[in-house]
C-alpha cells in the first residue's frame, strides 16, 4: 500500500485541471478553438446577411437559368446568346479545362527536353538552357503572358495580308494552315460516311499496341528475349487505320481554312488570346518542370548507373530501366503541383481576354446579374473541386508508386 | 517576426476602427466623416476620366464627382477617384467601395431594378456605333458579317452587339477584351475589323489616334445609350443630392450662370430660380441636408453643364463632340432639369 | 636477374622525360572537343544553338544597344531612329526615361515625397543584411526591429505617434508578459500578455496619439493615401510585407496541420487546402469587391491592407506545406529525443524540431518568397497602380501609344534582378547550413 502514495489521490475534478492536466487540456483548446471558429462564422454569416439586407438583395441562384444575353468567343459546346448564364459557366469551364489540358502537355514537353538538356554534356546546350530556365521561372508569368499576346497581335500579319495579287502574307502547309494576328485556322476534319470504321479501327489499334506491349513485357520475363517493340507499335499504330481509311475510300477529308469576307472561313479557329495564354503558361510552367527533372534525374545516385553498365545494360536501357523509374518518384508529385499551378495560373486569362471560367461566370455574368457574391462563391467552388480532383489524383498516383519495402 | 506581428495589429486596428464607425449607414454621413467623396470613374476615357500628366483625373465625367464633392464638402477637389473596370463598378458600388459611380454608365431597367442601383439622371445620350479602317470599304454596318469586333466586356454595348447580329442574322467573331485601352491597341494592331462601343467614345478614341483619317465611324447607331451618374439603392438623401447636384449644373446653363457670373448673381437677381439655385432664396440646401450654398459652390468650382462640357469634349478639344442630342431642350437637345422650386 | 642492369638493346633503362600532352588533349581545343563536338549528335546540337544564339543576339544587341534614351514620345524616338539609322529597328527607351517616375513610384504619389520612398528602401535594405548574413554585428538588428514602424510612418507619412503606439503595445506584451511569468503557468502567460497588448491597442493607445498628436505631432509628414501608391514601390510594399507575414503564419499553419487535436488539424487542413485550390486573383477579387459583405457595414478597410491580407494568406498555404515537407524529413528520432529531454510542446519545436526543419525547407521557403513577390503583378488586375498599370497607362498614352517591348522588357528586368538574387542568396544558404559532408 505504501508504494501507492506517491500516486496522486483522486480528489474529485479541479477547474485548473482543464489547462495542467494533460488528459483535458487537449479538450479544452479544441473547445475554444471550437467556440471562436463558430464565433468567427457566426460574425461573417451575419454581416452578410446584414449586408445584403442593406442592399434589398438575397442570395439567390436563379440568374442561372435566365439567358446570358452574350457571346463568346471559343465555345466547345453548342453556345449562343440566348443560351443559359449556366450554359455560358460551362463553356467557360471547358475553354479553362482546355487551355490548362494543352498547356500541361506543352510543358511536360518543354520542361522534360529542358531538364534533360541541361544535364547534357554539351556546355552550350546546357547553359542556353540554365539561361532559358533562370530567366522565366525569375519574371511573373502575367508579364510572360501580355508579351505573348503582344508578339502575336503586333508581329503577324492581319488577314488582309493574304489577298490580293501579290500578298505579304502566305499560309503554311500547302495553304491549309494560316497564322494571322486574330488567331490561327487549321483544316477541320469533316466526317464522311464510314469515318465511324475508320476510328474504331483506330482505337482497336491503340488497345493493341497495350495489349501487346503487356504481351511483350510478359515474354522477355520470361524468356530474356527482347523484341524491336517500338517498331512494331509503331507499324500497329499506322497501317491498320491507313488501310481501313483507304479501303473505305477517304471518308474523313479535311476543310481548309480560305480567306473570305473580312476573315479566313472554315477550319478550325485556334484564337489568340487562347495561343498566347497556353505558350505563356507552358513556357513558364516548363521552366520549373525542367528543374524538376533535373534533380529528378539527380536524385538518382550515380552508383546506380553504374551498377547497372556493371550489368553490362546499355545506355539507353539503363535510362529505361534503372534511372527513370527511380527519377519519375522524385519527379511526379511535383510535377503534379506545377500542373495545379498552370490550371489556376489559366485564370490569368483575363490579361489577354480569353473566355474562360472567370471571364463568364465571374466576369460578363456576374456584371450582367449582379449576383458578385453567388458568382465568386460559385467559381471558387468549382477551382477547388478541380484542383482536389487533381491533387486527389496525385495522391493515388503517389500511394502506388510508394516505396514497397520488405 | 516583429514586422509581422506589427502588420496584424495594424490590420487589427483596421477592423476595430471599422467596426467603431459602423454605427451610421448614411451616406452622407461617411462622405462628411471622412471629408472626401469616394467616385468610381473610367480608367482612361480621354475627355470623359482620365488622369492627366501629373496624376489628375479630369474629364466630363470627373467633373460630375467633383461637382458632388463641391456641393456636399464645398471643395470640388476633395475626391478620391477609384478607377473601375466595366465588369467590376457595381459590384464596387454595391459593396461599399465607392459613393458614387460616374462612369459613362447605361441607365437599363435591368441595372436600376435588378442590380439594385439608383440612377439619378443622364449626363450624356449616346448611342452604339462602329469605328472601321477606311482600308475595309465598308460603309454600313449591315455589311459586317463575318467581321472580328474587339468589344470590352461587361457592357451594354457587348450584350447589344450579340442582339443587333443576331436580330440582322449575321455572324460575328466576338474579341472581348478588358479595357478601352486594350481595345484600342487590339484595334490598331488590326486584331479585329471593327471596334465597337459609345460614339462618344469611339470619337474621343479615334482623336488619340496617329492618322485620325484613315478610321472611319459607320453611320449605324445601333442603341439608345443613356449614360448617367448611380448609386446604391437605400440610400434616397444621397440619391438627390446627386440627382440635384446634375440638375443644377443643367438649370445652371439654362439660366445663363456660369463660373464666371456667379459670383456677381449670388448677391441677388430678378429670376426667382437663380436665386433658389444659387441660395439666395429660399432653404434648398438645407432641405438635402447641405449647406445652402451648395449649388454655387457646385458652379463657381466646376462650372454649369455647358462649360463642363465645352471645357472636356466640345469641339474645340481634340474629342471635338457636337451637343447634338446633349443641347439644352430649349436648343432641340434632350438636356432638361425639372425646375428648382 | 632482377639486381642486373639490362643490357638488352631494345629496352630502355631510364624513365623518359614526360611530354606535354599532344595539342588536341589540353587546354581550349580539348575542352572544345569535349564538350561542344564529341559524336555526331552533339556537333549537330552545338551548331543547331550557335545558329540560334547568334540569329538572336544579332537582332536583339542593335536592338537593345542602338536604342534612343532621349525622346518625349514614340513619334520624336523615331524621328531620331530615322536619322540616326534611317529605320525604327531599334530600342526607343526613352519612354523609360521620360515615364521613370510613373513607373518607380506610380502615377499619383507625390513627386515632392520621393525621398521618404529612397529613405525607406536603404533601410530596407539595412534592416534586411543582418537577417541575410550573420556575419553582420548584431547590433544592426534593431534596425529591422525599428523597421516596420519606421517605413509605415515613412511611406503613409502622419505624425511618428502612431507607429510609436503600436511599438509601445508590443512593449507592454512584453511587460505584461515579464510580470505574468511570475504568477502564472505558460498558458496564461500568452493570454495576459495578448489581453494587454489589445488594451493598449484598441483603447488607451488611439487616445493617448490623438491627444499628443494634437499637442505635439511628432515629425509629422505629409499624410499619403494608400491608393496614392504605385508602381515598383507598391510591388516592394506588397512583396515585402507578405512576405515577413506569410514565413509565421505558415509555420503556424504547419504546426496546426501536424497536431494531435483533430479540430485544430481539420481547420487547417481546409484553410490549406482552400487557399491553394483557387486561383489567388480569385482571392484578390474576393478582397477588392467582395470583402465588404463580410465586414460590418459601412466599415472603411484599406485595399492595401486587405491585399497584403489575401496576398500572405495564399503564399501562407504555401508556405506551411514547404514546412510540412520538412517537419516530415526530419528523422522520427528527434522528436523523440526532444521529449525525452522533458521539453514541453512549445520548447521542443523551438529549440529542436523547427531550427532543423526550417533549415531542410529553405530552398521551398525561398521558392515561395519568389513566388509571392511574382505574384504581386496580379494587383493589377483589381485596379492598383502597380508597374504593369503604369505601363498599359504609357501605352494609352497618345504620346506612346504603340510602344510594347522597351516597358515590359524594363518591367521584367526589375522582376528578374530581384527574383533571380533571391533564389542566388537561398542557394548560397544552403550551402553554408549544410552539416552534412558531402
Amino acid at each position: 500500500m505504501t508504494t501507492l502514495t506517491d500516486i496522486p489521490q483522486s480528489q474529485g475534478f479541479r477547474l485548473s485541471q482543464l489547462i495542467y492536466d494533460t488528459r483535458y487540456r487537449s479538450i479544452t483548446i479544441q473547445v475554444i478553438v471550437f467556440i471562436a471558429f463558430m464565433l468567427v462564422g457566426w460574425i461573417l454569416v451575419r454581416n452578410v446577411t446584414i449586408n445584403l439586407a442593406n442592399l434589398g438583395k438575397e442570395i439567390d441562384f436563379t440568374f442561372l437559368r435566365n439567358p446570358s444575353n452574350y457571346d463568346i468567343q471559343q465555345t466547345l459546346i453548342e453556345y449562343d446568346s440566348t443560351s443559359s448564364n449556366f450554359r455560358a459557366a460551362m463553356v467557360g469551364l471547358l475553354n479553362t479545362l482546355l487551355v490548362a489540358f494543352l498547356g500541361c502537355i506543352l510543358a511536360t514537353l518543354v520542361g522534360v527536353t529542358a531538364g534533360v538538356l541541361r544535364l547534357s554534356k554539351n556546355w552550350l546546350v546546357a547553359k542556353i538552357m540554365t539561361v532559358y530556365v533562370e530567366t522565366f521561372r525569375n519574371i511573373p508569368v502575367v508579364i510572360w503572358i501580355i508579351a505573348t499576346m503582344a508578339v502575336l497581335s503586333e508581329t503577324l500579319p492581319q488577314p488582309s495580308a493574304f489577298r490580293g495579287e501579290t500578298p505579304s502574307a502566305s499560309m503554311w502547309l500547302w495553304d491549309t494552315v494560316a497564322v494571322t494576328n486574330r488567331g490561327t485556322y487549321i483544316p477541320m476534319p469533316v466526317w464522311g460516311a464510314g469515318s465511324v470504321f475508320v476510328i474504331v479501327t483506330f482505337l482497336l489499334s491503340l488497345l493493341a499496341i497495350w495489349s501487346f506491349g503487356k504481351w511483350a513485357q510478359r515474354r522477355f520475363e520470361a524468356t530474356g528475349q527482347i523484341l524491336p517493340t517500338a517498331w512494331i507499335k509503331l507499324a500497329i499504330f499506322i497501317a491498320p487505320t491507313l488501310l481501313v481509311y483507304m479501303a473505305l475510300g477517304a471518308p474523313i477529308t479535311f476543310d481548309s481554312p480560305a480567306l473570305k469576307g473580312f476573315n479566313f472561313q472554315g477550319g478550325i479557329q485556334l484564337s489568340n488570346s487562347m495561343i498566347a495564354l497556353w505558350l505563356a503558361l507552358s513556357i513558364y510552367t516548363g521552366a520549373f518542370i525542367a528543374e524538376i527533372v533535373r534533380a529528378g534525374i539527380l536524385a538518382v545516385s550515380k552508383g546506380q548507373t553504374e551498377a547497372a553498365f556493371a550489368l553490362g545494360l546499355r545506355p539507353s536501357r539503363t535510362m529505361n530501366l534503372v534511372i527513370l523509374p527511380q527519377a519519375l518518384r522524385v519527379i511526379i508529385p511535383p510535377l503534379i503541383s506545377q500542373f495545379l499551378n498552370l490550371t489556376k495560373n489559366s485564370s490569368l486569362a483575363l490579361a489577354v481576354g480569353y473566355q474562360d471560367l472567370r471571364a463568364t461566370l465571374g466576369g460578363t455574368t456576374m456584371n450582367n446579374t449582379g449576383r458578385e457574391l453567388e458568382c465568386m462563391l460559385l467559381m471558387m467552388l468549382i477551382y477547388l473541386i478541380v484542383s482536389l480532383i487533381i491533387s486527389s489524383g496525385m495522391n493515388v498516383y503517389n500511394k502506388s508508386m510508394k516505396l514497397k519495402e520488405r | 517576426m516583429k514586422k509581422s506581428v506589427f502588420l496584424g495589429a495594424l490590420t487589427m486596428a483596421g477592423l476595430a476602427a471599422g467596426a467603431a464607425m459602423a454605427q451610421d449607414s448614411s451616406t452622407l454621413a461617411a462622405v462628411q466623416e471622412r471629408g472626401a467623396l469616394k467616385c468610381g470613374v473610367n480608367p482612361g476615357t480621354p475627355g470623359f476620366a482620365a488622369p492627366d500628366a501629373n496624376g489628375k483625373y479630369i474629364g466630363f465625367d470627373v467633373d460630375l464627382c467633383r461637382a458632388v464633392a463641391a456641393a456636399v464638402l464645398g471643395d470640388a477637389e476633395k475626391v478620391e477617384y477609384t478607377p473601375l473596370t466595366s465588369a467590376v463598378r457595381f459590384t464596387a458600388l454595391a459593396s461599399g467601395e465607392v459613393d458614387m459611380l460616374a462612369r459613362n454608365t447605361t441607365w437599363t431597367f435591368s441595372r436600376d431594378v435588378d442590380l439594385k442601383n439608383t440612377f439619378v439622371g443622364v449626363n450624356y445620350y449616346d448611342g452604339q456605333g462602329f469605328m472601321v479602317p477606311k482600308a475595309l470599304g465598308v460603309s454600313s454596318a449591315k455589311e459586317l458579317a463575318g467581321a472580328t469586333v474587339c468589344i470590352e466586356t461587361g457592357t451594354t454595348t457587348e450584350l447589344n452587339l450579340a442582339d443587333y447580329f443576331r436580330v440582322n442574322n449575321m455572324d460575328y467573331e466576338p474579341v472581348p477584351v478588358e479595357s478601352f485601352t486594350e481595345a484600342q491597341t487590339q484595334f490598331l494592331a488590326g486584331a479585329c475589323d471593327v471596334y465597337t462601343t459609345d460614339a462618344s467614345a469611339l470619337a474621343a478614341s479615334r482623336a488619340s489616334f496617329e492618322t485620325p483619317e484613315a478610321y472611319v465611324v459607320l453611320p449605324e447607331i445601333i442603341s439608345k445609350e443613356p449614360l448617367g451618374p448611380l448609386v446604391r439603392h437605400g440610400d434616397d438623401n444621397w440619391g438627390d443630392i446627386v440627382r440635384w447636384t446634375l440638375n443644377a449644373m443643367i438649370t445652371a446653363e439654362e439660366f445663363g450662370v456660369t463660373s464666371a457670373n456667379a459670383p456677381e448673381l449670388v448677391k441677388g437677381t430678378e429670376n426667382p430660380e437663380i436665386n433658389r439655385l444659387l441660395g439666395v432664396e429660399g432653404e434648398l440646401g438645407a432641405m438635402l441636408g447641405l449647406d445652402n450654398a451648395w449649388a454655387y459652390n457646385v458652379i463657381t468650382q466646376v462650372g454649369n453643364y455647358g462649360e463642363s462640357f465645352e471645357k472636356n469634349i466640345g469641339e474645340n478639344t481634340p474629342v471635338g463632340l457636337a451637343r447634338g442630342l446633349n443641347a439644352l431642350w430649349t436648343e432641340g437637345g434632350l438636356i432638361y432639369s425639372p425646375p428648382f422650386r | 636477374m632482377s639486381d642486373q642492369k639490362s643490357t638488352i638493346a631494345y629496352v630502355r633503362s631510364e624513365i623518359l622525360e614526360q611530354q606535354p600532352a599532344p595539342r588536341g588533349q589540353v587546354g581550349a581545343s580539348k575542352w572544345v572537343r569535349e564538350n561542344l563536338f564529341s559524336g555526331w549528335f552533339n556537333t549537330i546540337l552545338t551548331l543547331v544553338s550557335l545558329y540560334l544564339v547568334f540569329n538572336l543576339l544579332q537582332a536583339l544587341v542593335p536592338w537593345a544597344f542602338g536604342g534612343v534614351w532621349t525622346a518625349d514620345s514614340l513619334q520624336d524616338c523615331r524621328t531620331i531612329l530615322n536619322e540616326r539609322y534611317g529605320n525604327t529597328h531599334h530600342a526607343c527607351w526613352a519612354v523609360i526615361n521620360e515615364r521613370w517616375n510613373q513607373i518607380v513610384y506610380g502615377t499619383f504619389f507625390p513627386s515632392s515625397e520621393y525621398w521618404r520612398t529612397h529613405v525607406a528602401f536603404v533601410l530596407l535594405i539595412l534592416a534586411i543584411l543582418p537577417v541575410l548574413f550573420d556575419a553582420l554585428p548584431r547590433k544592426m538588428m534593431w534596425i529591422t526591429v525599428a523597421y516596420p514602424f519606421v517605413m509605415v510612418w515613412l511611406i503613409w507619412g502622419g505624425s511618428l505617434w502612431g507607429p510609436l503606439s503600436v511599438a509601445v503595445g508590443f512593449g507592454i506584451a512584453y511587460f505584461a508578459a515579464s510580470v505574468a511569468a511570475r504568477y502564472l503557468g505558460s498558458g496564461l502567460i500568452a493570454l495576459v500578455s495578448v489581453v494587454a497588448a489589445l488594451v493598449w491597442w484598441m483603447i488607451l493607445g488611439p487616445i493617448v496619439v490623438s491627444a499628443l498628436n494634437d499637442t505635439v505631432p511628432l515629425l509629422a509628414l505629409r499624410e499619403i493615401q494608400s491608393r496614392e501608391l504605385g508602381g515598383f514601390v507598391i510591388s516592394v510594399i506588397i512583396g515585402v510585407s507578405g512576405i515577413a507575414l506569410s514565413l509565421p503564419l505558415g509555420i503556424i499553419l504547419a504546426l496546426g496541420r501536424q497536431s494531435d487535436l483533430p479540430l485544430v488539424k481539420m481547420i487547417c487542413v481546409g484553410f490549406i487546402e482552400f487557399l491553394r485550390g483557387v486561383p489567388l486573383i480569385t482571392l484578390l477579387f474576393t478582397a477588392s469587391l467582395l470583402l465588404n459583405y463580410f465586414l460590418p457595414p459601412d466599415t472603411e478597410f484599406d485595399l492595401t491592407l486587405r491585399v497584403i491580407v489575401m496576398v500572405t494568406l495564399f503564399s501562407s498555404a504555401y508556405m506551411a506545406e514547404v514546412i510540412r515537407g520538412g517537419l516530415a524529413a526530419l528523422p522520427k528520432g528527434q522528436y523523440e529525443a526532444a521529449d525525452a529531454l522533458g521539453l514541453d510542446y512549445w520548447k521542443a519545436q523551438r529549440l529542436v524540431i523547427m531550427p532543423q526543419a526550417l533549415k531542410i525547407s529553405i530552398p521551398g521557403i525561398v521558392n515561395t518568397f519568389i513566388g509571392l513577390f511574382k505574384d504581386t503583378t496580379l494587383v493589377f488586375f483589381i485596379g492598383i497602380f502597380d508597374m504593369l498599370a503604369a505601363a498599359q497607362a504609357i501605352r494609352a498614352n497618345s504620346a506612346w501609344n504603340g510602344i510594347t517591348w522597351e516597358l515590359y522588357i524594363f518591367i521584367g528586368l526589375i522582376f528578374w534582378v530581384c527574383c533571380f538574387s533571391m533564389s542566388r542568396y537561398s542557394q548560397w544558404l544552403e550551402r553554408k547550413l549544410r552539416t552534412d559532408h558531402r
